[in-house]
């Protein structure tokens, strides 16, 4: 068992000791792999961040019903009543035209506007909240109050954050073919190199292997360098990423503050930058276990 | 004890290298096997460490079949068998002592305990003031012995050496034949394949020896 910890850690420190040994190959191996990880990791934690604004408005199922402008009290109760028998209904909330416009004349630049009318322009309205969220019902119910008499207009407030919802949906397709597509890179990159150093190491192995090597022993620091060179490239996508996010957060910040809220790139969770890292290490690891089992076959007996 | 039954190797392409050999070498024995080149002596030997497997018949070493080893049991076997290769092996991208280090450390031996059976094989072959140098530095013969160390420092009951002087000197064999004597007088059983009758004759003068003979693949005893 200690025999083979250490089989392990010298695999490991012979891996490390080939990676430094070849900086400037490493360098440019790294960065290959780093770019290629850092579309689709950037697109991630774009998409990520889209979705975290969105979150932040309300997505609540309640649209607003604005009233024709002559209707009468009779018939708002009788609008209200009708409201309320519709299946499925939490809370219908009445808004006057007259709380309306008291609202609009506290805000300072509505004030002269609202003075210069010889009338209330605005209408009555219901609020009416479903209790359940689910976006075709409240789409299929305000189609319904729609046709309604003395309904003037409906509005569902929440439809362009399922916009959103739904764009992101695709985002995220697009992302995960992104990402499937340059994993081949990153697989690419590590066949080639690990391919290049079975080669170059012909003689060593053979001659491992005639003194006792296992199959395991002489594939162990491919696979460790594969792993290790996935872990660097995807730590470089990471940097990259940061570091671009880093230049765009000065101009992103003031865009985001016409729209009152916080939109920052660099929120991705701790566990998703760690699957990053899983992932690029994995994609090495698998990229090394290909190129071994095709290039060290040719060492068994016949 | 190892035991050839009636080994037939045939290479891809119809060469029969080994026709129905059979030979039993007994713990601790001194063996020659000489013959002319392509008489199938070198064949006969990699036939030990499964390096060619037989076409038919079988190899028993201590009870094992080795001719019907699984490949992931190999290696172990071949830890127990010091190798002395014809074009020696030797890796010319790392020192003299690291050539040794080699059979160990791809069994994860302690580097400690690994470093000391290292140096006391280079001083068995009396290397040990050169354990920094490349072995391209080294004479032919320094070059053998070191190829020598490096096949005893895992202390194999057996010693399987093919052509171990050839290209070499008189007195360079004649060291190199007495190292092999050595082994042999402290009960590792030794099989060498030579064509050098010098080598056999020195032999034979200071310990007891058998010879067998391969002519075109046929034992003749």
């Amino acid at each position: 068992m200690t025999a083979w910890l250490r089989l392990h850690w010298m695999a490991f420190g012979s891996t490390l000791a080939k990676l430094a040994s070849t900086p400037f190959a490493t360098v440019l191996n790294v960065l290959v792999i780093g770019v290629a990880l850092a579309l689709p990791a950037g697109a991630y934690s774009l998409l990520f961040n889209l979705q975290y604004a969105a979150r932040n408005v309300s997505s609540d199922p309640e649209f607003s019903v604005f009233l024709a402008l002559e209707v009468q009290k009779s018939e708002i109760a009788q609008l209200e009543r009708r409201l309320k028998d519709l299946a499925g209904i939490e809370k219908v909330e009445f808004r006057s035209r007259e709380s309306a416009l008291a609202e609009f004349r506290k805000h300072p630049s509505m004030g002269d506007v609202l003075a210069a009318l010889d009338r209330n322009p605005l209408p009555d309205a219901f609020v009416v909240r479903l209790a359940d969220n689910n976006g075709d019902v409240l789409d299929r119910m305000a189609e319904q109050v729609r046709g309604w008499a003395h309904v003037e207009h409906v509005q569902v407030d929440s439809a362009w954050v399922r916009r959103v919802a739904a764009a992101v949906g695709v985002g995220r397709v697009a992302v995960l073919l992104l990402a499937g597509l340059l994993s081949f890179a990153l697989l690419a990159v590590t066949f080639n190199t690990i391919r290049l150093q079975i080669l170059t190491q012909r003689e060593e192995i053979e001659v491992a292997k005639l003194l006792g090597a296992t199959n395991g022993t002489i594939k162990r620091p491919f696979y460790y360098y594969g792993a290790l060179l996935g872990l660097l490239g995807g730590g470089a996508a990471l940097g990259i990423v940061f570091s671009a996010f880093w230049v765009l957060n000065r101009s992103v910040a003031e865009f985001a503050q016409l729209y009152a809220s916080d939109f920052r790139l660099d929120r991705l969770p701790p566990a998703d930058l760690a699957s990053i890292l899983a992932f690029a290490a994995a994609l090495g690891l698998a990229g090394a276990w290909l190129s071994v089992s095709r290039h060290l076959q040719s060492f068994e007996p016949r | 004890m190892i035991e050839f039954s009636a080994v037939t190797k045939r290479y891809p392409g119809g060469h029969e290298a080994l026709k129905s050999v059979s030979l039993s070498v007994a713990d601790g024995e001194l063996l020659f096997i000489t013959g002319h080149s392509g008489a199938g002596k070198s064949t006969l030997l990699k036939l030990l460490p499964v390096i060619e497997r037989v076409t038919s018949g079988s190899v028993v070493v201590n009870g094992q079949n080795v001719s019907s080893m699984r490949a992931a049991a190999i290696p172990y076997l071949r830890r127990n068998i010091g190798q002395i290769f014809q074009d020696q092996k030797l890796l010319y991208d790392r020192s003299v002592f690291d050539n040794v280090m080699l059979p160990l450390a791809v069994t994860g031996v302690h580097p400690k305990d690994a470093a000391k059976r290292a140096r006391a094989a280079l001083d068995k072959v009396g290397l040990l003031a050169r354990e920094k140098a490349n072995p391209i530095t080294l004479s032919g013969g320094e070059q053998q012995r070191l190829a020598i160390a490096r096949a005893i420092v895992n202390r194999p009951a057996i010693i399987i050496a093919d052509e171990p002087t050839s290209n070499l000197d008189t007195d360079y064999a004649g060291e190199i034949i007495d190292l092999f004597i050595a082994f042999h007088q402290v009960g590792v059983t030794v099989m060498i394949a030579t064509h050098d009758e010098d080598a056999v004759r020195r032999a034979a003068g200071k310990t007891t020896t058998r010879n067998v003979q391969l002519k075109a693949g046929e034992l003749i005893l």
